[in-house]
């Protein structure tokens, strides 16, 4: 009995605190990366993943040695590592004649995959390669996305759901305007997807909202897709559900029209006219009557009162 | 030539207007799908792959990546702003596109045996003061803990009483009384843990008690011959001795050829028992559940009538109101190790419990 499975009792303050952190939480922190290579790599590849990296880096773990693993063929290791480093989204590098220049990107739940997509990198321009002045790390990315592929097509759709997750950074409550310099924009088209990274210049325009210059500052993909992992409706679902206590729960009685306005609705009992307090006179005085008549009229609530 | 000349200014601002917001718009023929909480947006319109092939690749990429971007930095200016340290805030609301959880949400931990208990019979957390009054020290002191009042372990003389045994020490019964109910409440507590989380508890086995009866004896004996390298096979039997009981059954395995009509009468029987789906009704659990039904209303109704008339009651004069929470933790801890523990037998054992069950 003292040694209960998958029981990790805390020994110290510190060690309950860092497990408390690894818990499951009512609203999630934000989902880490980790970025690793496999037996095999090209300079591409190496390349691409320390760009990714940067554009992820507060919130990635980058592998620096090889990990010799074939994530669709076993995915125990990933699983391994993502419960060491606690994180959720995956990125994986390998180069072999078959697949050259691959990449699979992944998510896991409950620390067991989810979805993990390949792709091939078929032309690649890394960051350092254009001389631009880049983006400051953690910069809260804009996401765009074009192409019809990703609405019809359900591996697309499950890439862009993968790549909003993967690029998204934090979620958060305000942004400050001057700060959306980062776009970050995934075409489909012919059968490739093209990811492109852009520094957004704010010009002005004489009104409020300014006029976008874009600049590329890199890293660029073509990519073309290879094999994909998909998770099945019954696990996306499961992954998908949400706690009870962070549903908003309606309101009774309460909405708004098409103006804004709120309304509300009352419900009222109907009043008793005859307890209406009119103009006071001196002739309208109520005369007082029998008090033998009020007393069994008192007492009678008092009683009921002790039985509730 | 006023009129004229007003006209000719509404119609210059006009143009001048339509100028400043040509900048900034972008025709589509499709409208964009956003949702600003995680700054995004999908454009739904079909590319003309011809003019990708006519025009420079990455040409026709940064002029479709600007027009979208316009179109959702018009989107995001929208949003209602604010200005915090010198900078300008704009408020983000909720996402809406649906992402998969990191790890499922976290469960509700599965209430204690005490509790299952305390619910059952109506049972509520009292709020306990802090602090009591202490008599000897004429001070007020915590209830638990450091300094606290009527500390018994801090006695320097104890009283003999008269039914005990004169040569007995009476410190020492005190400590271990302490240290088995500590031990039991640990114990109480690890069961719990593995309550909740479904393992199966391996038997406690044999305890050691004050005095052993007949049945424990037994039970001993059959655990001893069993505690052997081949599980008691070759042990020896004595003469008029009762088989060992809870020995566990024998796999019996009917004739390959034999008795055909048993045989073809127990699959009718089971096609049966498979046809009739009449779920089976334990009297006995129905009528346990209803009697238990019964009692927590019961409960409840007495709790309600018992809080309306007393109120709160408190030993202390003045200072009640002081000291609130706290207790309520180390109240219901201890009345755990009193209730809780209704699966062992007795509180004595608890350490040398703990002890054998590291072999299991």
């Amino acid at each position: 009995m003292t040694q209960l499975d998958g029981i990790v009792k805390p020994k110290t303050k510190r060690s309950k605190r860092f497990l408390e952190g690894r818990a499951p939480k009512l609203t999630e922190d934000v989902k880490t990366a980790m970025i690793m290579k496999g037996g095999n790599s090209s300079l591409t590849v190496t390349q691409a993943l320390k760009d990714i990296y940067s554009l992820k880096k507060p919130n990635a773990v980058l592998y620096k040695k090889k990990n010799i693993t074939r994530p669709f063929e076993d995915s125990t290791s990933l699983e391994f590592f993502s419960k060491k480093s606690d994180c959720s989204l995956f990125l994986f590098g390998s180069h072999n004649k078959k697949r050259p220049n691959n990449l699979v990107f992944g998510r896991l739940f409950d620390f067991h995959v989810l979805d993990m997509i390949e792709v091939g990198i078929e032309k690649f321009v890394s960051l350092s390669e254009i001389k631009t002045s880049k983006c400051p790390e953690g910069t809260k990315p804009m996401l765009v996305f074009a192409g019809e592929a990703f609405d019809t097509d359900n591996e697309h759709k499950r890439l862009k759901s993968l790549f909003i997750d993967f690029f998204r950074g934090p979620a958060v409550t305000a942004v400050r305007l001057a700060g959306l310099e980062h776009v970050l924009h995934f075409t489909a088209l012919e059968g490739k997807i093209y990811m492109r990274s852009y520094r957004s210049l704010l010009k002005k325009s004489g009104c409020r909202t300014p006029r976008i210059e874009l600049e590329e500052i890199g890293p660029s993909f073509d990519l073309v897709l290879r094999r994909t992992h998909l998770a099945s409706d019954d696990l996306f679902k499961l992954s998908h559900r949400r706690p009870k206590t962070l549903k908003i729960r309606k309101k009774k009685n309460i909405s708004r029209d098409a103006f804004g306005t709120k309304l509300g609705r009352v419900h009222m009992q109907k009043q008793d006219l005859s307890k209406l307090q009119t103009r006071k006179m001196k002739g309208l005085r109520k005369r007082r009557g029998p008090k033998v008549a009020e007393d069994p009229d008192a007492q009678a609530p008092k009683v009921a009162k002790v039985e509730g | 030539m006023a009129a004229c000349s007003v006209e000719e200014l509404l119609a210059k601002a006009e143009q001048d207007e339509a100028e400043k917001l040509k900048s900034i718009t972008v025709k589509k023929e499709l409208d964009l799908e956003f949702d600003i909480g995680n700054l995004l947006a999908s454009d739904k319109n079909r590319l003309e792959s011809r003019d990708f092939r006519e025009q420079k690749k990455e040409d026709f990429l940064r002029s479709l990546a600007r027009d979208n971007t316009q179109l959702l930095i018009n989107e995001i200016w929208k949003q209602p702003t604010e200005r915090v340290d010198e900078a300008i805030v704009t408020k983000l609301p909720d996402t809406v596109t649906p992402l998969p959880r990191e790890k499922p949400p976290p469960k509700p931990r599965p209430p204690t045996k005490w509790e299952e208990f305390a619910r059952l019979k109506g049972i509520q957390n009292k709020k306990n003061t802090n602090l009591v009054w202490d008599e000897n020290a004429k001070d007020w002191r915590r209830r638990w803990g450091y300094k606290r009042a009527k500390d018994d372990t801090k006695e320097w003389l104890i009283e003999v009483p008269v039914t005990a045994d004169p040569n007995e020490d009476q410190f020492a019964k005190r400590a271990t009384a302490k240290k088995e109910r500590v031990a039991k409440n640990e114990f109480n507590r690890l069961k719990n843990i593995a309550r909740a989380q479904k393992v199966k508890l391996p038997g406690v086995g044999l305890t050691p008690v004050a005095q052993q009866c007949k049945e424990d004896l037994v039970r001993a004996v059959s655990v001893a011959r069993t505690s052997t390298a081949s599980v008691g096979r070759f042990q020896d039997r004595l003469p008029k001795e009762k088989p060992p009981k809870n020995t566990g059954k024998k796999r019996k395995f009917e004739p390959l050829i034999g008795n055909f009509s048993t045989e073809k009468q127990k699959q009718l029987d089971l096609l049966n028992l498979m046809n009739g789906k009449k779920p089976k009704l334990d009297i006995n659990k129905a009528v346990d559940n209803q009697i238990r039904e019964e009692k927590r209303e019961e409960a409840a109704a007495r709790y309600k009538k018992g809080a309306g008339k007393k109120g709160r009651r408190g030993n202390m004069p003045g200072k009640g109101g002081k000291g609130k929470g706290g207790q309520t933790g180390k109240s219901g801890g201890g009345k755990g190790s009193k209730f809780g523990g209704q699966g062992g037998k007795s509180g004595g054992q608890g350490g040398k419990r703990r002890g054998k069950l590291g072999k299991h």
